[in-house]
């Protein structure tokens, strides 16, 4: 394999060079712990200072509302739990989507082993959900309602403003998983009444293994992860220095980069699904056409399996994923593909390709390319588009 | 996470295809767990496999399984392609991944599957065959 072609942002993205050279003096020149008492610890702490001043900014919250922790499944579990715990006096119900991280769902389903009620939202066909289904899903014990900002699979951008300002005249918390979307696109706290913001470093050409928390003044917050000091006693563990340092970095990178990227990945994208749609037959773009995130294409193709099509890309060195990363190696078809209502068989035919601005249109038209071959080599040994084929005679 | 036989009969899977008027045809699996195999025969009058093809939808594993059992059932008689067991096919293949498994059961139901179909049409009784469970009508 020569060269990686690399489709997978959605699963992790490339650390930039500005953010690793941020990052590097905090391994051994100022690698102090921060909460230590001597003057050698103050470097490590005003890194600290600095990188929750750029993630706030990122999204027009205080610094002093940010959490610095391992990442967007530890922001998610925080998030669900410590509300659940801390406001269970008001009422033991929350409302979430059935197309969240399993993040989310799975910590809803732990929610509800321990006494809470979870409703699930429904999605459209293109996997958002319904305002007025929401409205109805309300109730006097509703204490919070969790919608992620951007679908991981099919790239779908969630009506958050309009979801932040219904549940605020209700008076209900509203968090939101915007793992995929925070550096990605525009997301404002205050315009839009969010109140949890859960967010993961390595998304946006940060590091892996640190992520935040954003968590309104008002809202009461108990910890999870118990133990030292740290984060006014609400996230215990030595501070993360270096992925710190680098979460900041790259919030601020993508907040003064952040038109021009995606103004090129929706370039990109926009020309990768119209060779895709255009030149293979039955073939299907899922989520919505346009309000999705900029670098995100995913596909059905019928009678084909998604596994096959990887192998066949991997072996030109194309990184590509057939749903979300997390997922794989279950046998079942993605939760977010059946729930916006497509049978098993499509669901199973289904290609993820997340560009960034590092891809190229020269790659593009490779994969696309390469991509015609695999699906008419596997449908050439589907017994499923055979029957298609002579019913069609 | 596939052995290197694996990857080999799925780059380059034997006997694909379809056979015009086979002597027995069995589709077994469904799209709902994602896999599905349909193995044609050839019998000769002696009970002999003369030709083998299939079509499968379905993972890496399917093919190649898939592939495998038409290799080990070609030029058997249909007593001894009774024998091609799922455990056969997975150590033709130096083994599969533990969620790939059911793969290789597919593809010795399917063998059964074409074979109980050449046995209905001719009304032979093969000995030890029992009626495949997971055998799916064509239009399903």
């Amino acid at each position: 394999m020569d060269k990686i072609i690399y489709m997978d942002n959605a699963a992790t993205t490339k650390v930039s060079n500005e953010v690793l050279e941020e990052m590097f003096p905090f391994f051994q020149e100022y690698y102090c712990n921060p909460s230590a008492f001597y003057h050698f610890a103050s470097e490590g702490k005003k890194a600290i200072d600095k990188a929750r001043e750029q993630a706030a900014a990122l999204i027009g919250a205080g610094s002093d509302e940010i959490y610095f922790t391992s990442g967007g499944t530890e922001s998610d579990n925080w998030a669900l739990k410590a509300v659940a715990k801390a406001y269970e006096k008001k009422g033991h119900h929350v409302i979430t989507s059935k197309i969240e991280h399993h993040a989310i769902l799975h910590t809803c389903h732990y929610l509800e082993e321990n006494g809470y009620e979870v409703t699930y939202l429904d999605v459209d066909e293109y996997g958002m959900i319904r305002m007025e289904e929401l409205e109805k899903a309300i109730r006097p014990d509703t204490i919070l309602i969790s919608v992620m900002a951007a679908n991981n699979e099919i790239g779908t951008i969630e009506p958050i403003a309009r979801i932040g300002k219904l549940a605020h005249e209700k008076g209900v918390l509203f968090h939101t998983d915007a793992v995929q979307a925070y550096g990605h696109i525009p997301m404002d706290v205050e315009a839009m009444n969010i109140d949890l913001l859960s967010a993961s470093g390595h998304k946006f050409h940060g590091p892996k293994g640190v992520g935040i928390l954003y968590v309104r003044k008002s809202v009461k917050l108990l910890p999870v992860i118990h133990g030292g000091a740290q984060e006014k006693n609400r996230r215990a563990g030595t501070y993360n220095v270096p992925g710190i340092v680098g979460f900041g970095r790259a919030a601020e990178l993508a907040g003064q980069r952040i038109k021009k990227r995606m103004t090129k990945e929706t370039e990109l994208r926009d020309y990768l699904i119209k060779r895709v749609i255009d030149e293979i037959p039955y073939a299907r773009l899922n989520g919505h056409r346009t309000d999705r995130l900029p670098g995100n294409a995913h596909f059905c193709f019928r009678f084909i399996e998604g596994e096959s099509m990887l192998i066949l890309l991997d072996q030109l060195g194309v990184c590509a994923s057939s749903g979300s990363a997390c997922a794989s190696g279950a046998l079942d078809p993605s939760h977010v593909l059946l729930a916006i209502g497509l049978p098993h068989e499509l669901a199973h035919g289904s290609l993820r390709l997340t560009v960034s601005e590092d891809n190229s249109f020269e790659e593009i038209n490779f994969v696309v390319n390469e991509l015609k071959k695999i699906i008419e080599r596997l449908r050439s040994m589907s017994p499923l588009y055979e029957d298609f084929l002579h019913q069609n005679q | 996470m596939y052995s290197e036989k694996v990857m080999e009969h799925f780059n380059h899977p034997r006997n694909v295809g379809e056979i015009e008027h086979p002597s027995g045809v069995g589709t077994v699996g469904n799209a709902k767990c994602g896999d599905i195999m349909r193995m044609y025969l050839d019998i000769d009058d002696d009970g002999r496999i003369q030709d083998v093809k299939f079509k499968t939808f379905g993972c890496g594993a399917a093919v190649a399984t898939s592939s495998m059992a038409t290799e080990l059932v070609k030029g058997r008689t249909v007593q001894e392609a009774l024998l091609v067991t799922n455990k056969a096919v997975m150590e033709a293949l130096d083994g599969l991944p533990p969620l790939k498994v059911h793969c290789s059961l597919l593809a010795e139901e399917a063998i059964h599957a074409a074979l109980w179909d050449y046995a209905q049409k001719n009304n032979v009784v093969i000995e030890g065959l029992e009626k495949p469970v997971s055998d799916i009508a064509e239009k399903e």
